[in-house]
């Protein structure tokens, strides 16, 4: 059986490329929110994010001018921040080994 | 179906925040239950990758595209608590550093994506579980089902608030029937991703999957070893 690590490993690497390369490939249509929007005539009611300005806005990195890897790096930038972000968040969250190993179950609830 | 800044007034803004930020309160306390050692790595992973997907837009009919929402499939995968947390944490990403879904529209956004379609998506699971036979195919039609319906159920909480606070005057039916019409052929690539990746999970980890957890009860007779023989598909 695949070790968990490696398991996670692959996993990451996967989304990598998905955002990375297979991005790329994305249809640019506009998305079903965006076409009602059009259609129902009140997209012009949308606002730029105050996040607009980000050099990372509109998944491309703004230093960059080739658009494929512009969009590549902005891709793998965000798979990394979520990441780590979600990891460390449900890290933080988890219940520790030590309550897990040694209380029994009545015990691990007792705040 | 990432809600832009404007579409909403400020006082919905305000309301679907103060829901997502109770929802998110309540997930921190859930998913502690759901969470260890094995599994908090897992969801990092899901997060990541629903980040990812969620940048593959797949065209649908109409010149309009649409990509998953993961709801379904992250819940099942790491557990319903644990899936709030990891669709808020992509939100937030997407909205803060790609301008992807607005800031004032934060709220909404985790509302629709990160707390209806998580409990529209698993919420079907769980129902179609309890009654579909304990067997790899059953599991994988009840997530089918819950990712395709938690999408249009996403678009018609989207069209009740655009009804409660929607900034444009347009007729609301019309709105209504265009939203949950595209959502429901979007609905299905979600059904189509969702079902592909958790077929392939299942295959070399099974037990990773939170949501299967009564296939694994299913066929405890067999002794760990041979139940990892009889599902390894060795990706080393």
């Amino acid at each position: 059986m695949t070790r968990t690590r490696t398991f996670v490993l692959i996993g990451v690497l996967v989304a990598l490329v998905i955002a990375g390369v297979g991005s790329w490939y994305a249809s640019s249509a506009p998305d079903g929110l965006e076409a009602t929007a059009e259609e129902q005539g009140f997209a012009s009611t949308a606002r730029d994010s105050a996040a607009a300005d980000s050099p990372l806005a509109d998944y491309a990195v703004a230093a960059i001018g080739d658009d494929r890897l512009s969009g590549g790096l902005a891709g793998v930038i965000g798979v990394l921040l979520v990441l780590a972000l979600a990891g460390g968040l449900t890290l933080l969250v988890r219940r520790r080994p030590t309550e897990d190993a040694t209380a029994p179950p009545a015990d691990a609830r007792q705040h | 179906m990432h809600v832009p800044d404007g579409f909403l007034d400020a006082t919905t803004s305000t309301g679907t925040a103060v829901v997502a930020a109770a929802g998110v309160a309540l997930a921190l306390r859930g998913a502690r239950r759901e969470l260890d050692e094995r599994t908090a790595p897992m969801a990092g992973l899901t997060a990541a990758f629903v980040f990812a997907v969620q940048m593959m837009n797949f065209p649908v009919a109409f010149g309009t595209s649409g990509h998953l929402m993961g709801g379904a499939l992250t819940a099942i995968l790491v557990g319903p608590w644990t899936a709030v947390l990891c669709l808020t944490v992509v939100l937030m990403v997407q909205a803060l550093v790609f301008a992807d879904g607005g800031l004032t529209a934060l709220g909404t956004n985790v509302t629709l994506i990160g707390l209806v379609a998580i409990a529209v998506g698993y919420g079907v699971f769980r129902a179609l579980r309890a009654v579909l036979p304990a067997t790899r195919t059953g599991l994988l039609t009840s997530a089918g089902v819950g990712a395709f319906l938690s999408v249009p159920a996403a678009a018609l909480v989207f069209v009740l608030l655009f009804g409660l606070g929607g900034v444009a005057d347009v007729a609301l039916g019309s709105v209504g029937i265009a939203m949950v019409g595209v959502h429901l052929l979007i609905g299905l690539g979600e059904a189509v991703i969702t079902v592909a990746v958790l077929g392939a999970v299942l295959r070399v980890r099974p037990d990773l999957v939170r949501g299967a957890r009564h296939l694994r009860r299913a066929s405890a007779l067999a002794p760990r070893p041979s139940l990892a023989g009889a599902t390894a598909v060795d990706v080393r």
